[in-house]
């Protein structure tokens, strides 16, 4: 069912775990979909991720994407990490089956919702980022009315 | 990989070699279609009626009663469209519940489009209909009610005989879904006042592609499968010998073993249960303690999902299953964890392991010393777990 390389992240997740103070975290997705990825990252004043880590509430490819996704955006700059789409990462793991597509969708996401955090808590702008759309938070607070 | 342990024989079972051996003349040296004239026809027949005879002896039903079909699926598909179309004159009403199997469900989804009404009777926490509702759902317009005889994911043991007797003291039908219970458990079509019974051949180390279906003589449904007058003329096409031989044998088997199995396989699950929600923390029990099916266990585990859990069981080679929205194809988790009242992160986390009486407690031991690790390092990638820890530490801290 899965690529070898899915297999190879899902066994040896690359970057688990938390940072603390981090310049940047964002959780998405959601527990009533089964998947929720958390990324944490280190970000220092040049704008170069220096380390990333993540937490994974999933399937094998919900947290074999969240590892490829530290792994892709880690010594990148912020307009870098934008570049890591769920396509590459998709690409990168020698791709998803159709079911799980919405895994790699997710780690894009919680790239962006890392950085998110990031722009709000220096008050910048990150030219092309928008804010995630599945950020829990929100969906929290959606379930509330 | 290590030795595979299996433990998902409510999918699926191994064909026991006496079965096979059943069946192998079937194959090439008895070929013959038992609907032919020729003597070398009624070599295959007798072997059909013997087995047909095995079926009938698990259910205290008489021989000519039991149609062969094609399995689980299509005897649910059969009893509910049938039913509906032979009664549709005295009403359009029909009163299912929510934990049924798919066979069930879509097919009552279909039936719905169709100028059908259904009503789904709710259950207790451990999975149990609840008999007052399904009381309450009767109309004057109800013909037929299908409940299923144990539930296949956490294994409840329904209340068959009261729902037989609610059904007939209102003149409806009652069908049940014993694909998981046949054989496993003892039916009785006459205590327990059963109408109509799907069953299947390879939930019961028969083999996969034949079921049956109890027909009480005298219930008026019609043919679903068009065709040759075969099974007295209510389920078409050539009869499938070979696997109908099979399911003959294995229907044997398990009239004969089924004291000592069900005895050896809750030893087994007990063993099992006991271990689990003594050794891993934040883990539960679905379905009734006691009253399920004797080789059944189902677990949640909090903070993880249940497919990443399948897959490192896997890797050990544990073959189990799980309620997750992962392994269905769909978004959400099973349908019977949550109306057993579960939330959807907490059902995300199934394990069900369904035994034989093939595994030894030393397996057991594996599957729990190897789980407690697996749920150990999934909980340390989770950010559920992460939330959890912090929210506890929190409230420590402001209560010292």
């Amino acid at each position: 069912m899965y690529s070898e390389k899915v297999m190879d992240h899902f066994n040896n997740p690359r970057n688990v775990g938390e940072i603390e103070n981090p310049s940047g975290v964002g959780t998405v997705g959601n527990a009533k979909c089964g998947d929720i990825m958390r990324m944490y990252l280190d970000i220092d004043e040049n704008g170069v991720i220096l380390d990333c880590k993540f937490k994974t509430f999933g399937c094998g490819a919900a947290v074999a994407t969240s590892s490829m996704a530290t792994e892709l955006v880690k010594g990148k700059t912020i307009q870098q990490a934008l570049e890591v789409t769920n396509k590459a990462v998709m690409e990168a793991l020698d791709g998803l089956p159709p079911v799980k597509v919405h895994c790699s969708l997710l780690a894009e996401e919680a790239i962006h919702a890392a950085l998110w955090d990031y722009a709000e808590k220096n008050h910048i702008q990150i030219e092309g980022l928008e804010k995630p759309v599945s950020d829990i938070s929100e969906k929290e607070e959606e379930e509330e009315y | 990989m290590s030795k595979r342990i299996y433990l998902d024989n409510a999918a699926t079972t191994q064909v026991y070699p006496e079965v096979l051996e059943e069946m192998l003349p079937y194959f090439s040296e008895i070929y013959s279609n038992p609907s032919s004239v020729y003597t070398f026809a009624s070599e295959a027949e007798k072997a059909v009626d013997k087995a047909r005879g095995a079926v009938a002896e698990l259910l205290n039903a008489k021989k000519e009663e039991i149609y062969f079909t094609g399995g689980g699926s299509e005897s649910d598909n059969w009893a509910l469209k049938a039913a509906a179309d032979a009664y549709a004159s005295k009403g359009r009403h029909i009163i299912t519940t929510v934990i049924e199997h798919h066979a069930i469900l879509h097919t009552c989804e279909y039936l719905a489009k169709n100028g059908y009404e259904v009503t789904y009777v709710g259950v207790d926490e451990n999975g149990s209909v609840r008999l007052d509702e399904l009381k309450a759902a009767i109309r004057p317009d109800t013909i037929l009610i299908s409940v299923m005889a144990a539930n296949n994911e956490i294994g409840t043991i329904q209340p068959i005989e009261e729902i037989g007797r609610i059904a007939h003291e209102h003149d409806i039908l009652f069908h049940t879904d014993a694909v998981q219970a046949f054989g496993h458990i003892p039916l009785d079509v006459e205590k327990m006042q059963i109408d109509m019974l799907s069953a299947s051949g390879h939930k019961i180390n028969g083999p996969k592609g034949i079921g049956a279906m109890y027909i009480r003589k005298g219930v008026k449904i019609l043919s679903f499968i068009h065709g040759g007058a075969q099974e007295r003329k209510r389920r078409a096409g050539t009869l499938n010998v070979p696997g109908i031989v099979g399911f003959g044998k294995a229907a044997e088997l398990a009239k004969e073993s089924m004291l000592s199995r069900s005895a050896k396989e809750t030893e087994l699950r007990n063993h099992l249960i006991d271990r689990v929600l003594n050794e891993i923390p934040y883990s539960r029990l679905n379905g009734d303690r006691t009253n399920r099916l004797p080789n059944n266990a189902n677990f949640c585990f909090r903070f993880i999902e249940g497919e990443s859990m399948l897959i490192k069981l896997d890797m050990l080679g544990i073959c189990a299953s799980s309620g997750s929205a992962c392994t269905s194809g769909s978004l959400d988790p099973s349908h019977v964890l949550l109306a057993i009242g579960l939330p959807h992160e907490i059902a995300h986390g199934s394990l069900r392991i369904s035994l034989s009486e093939n595994n030894t407690i030393e397996e057991m031991d594996f599957v729990v010393d190897e789980l407690k690790k697996i749920i150990e390092q999934l909980r340390s990638m989770s950010p559920l777990y992460e939330d959890f820890v912090k929210k506890q530490d929190g409230e420590h801290e402001q209560i010292f």
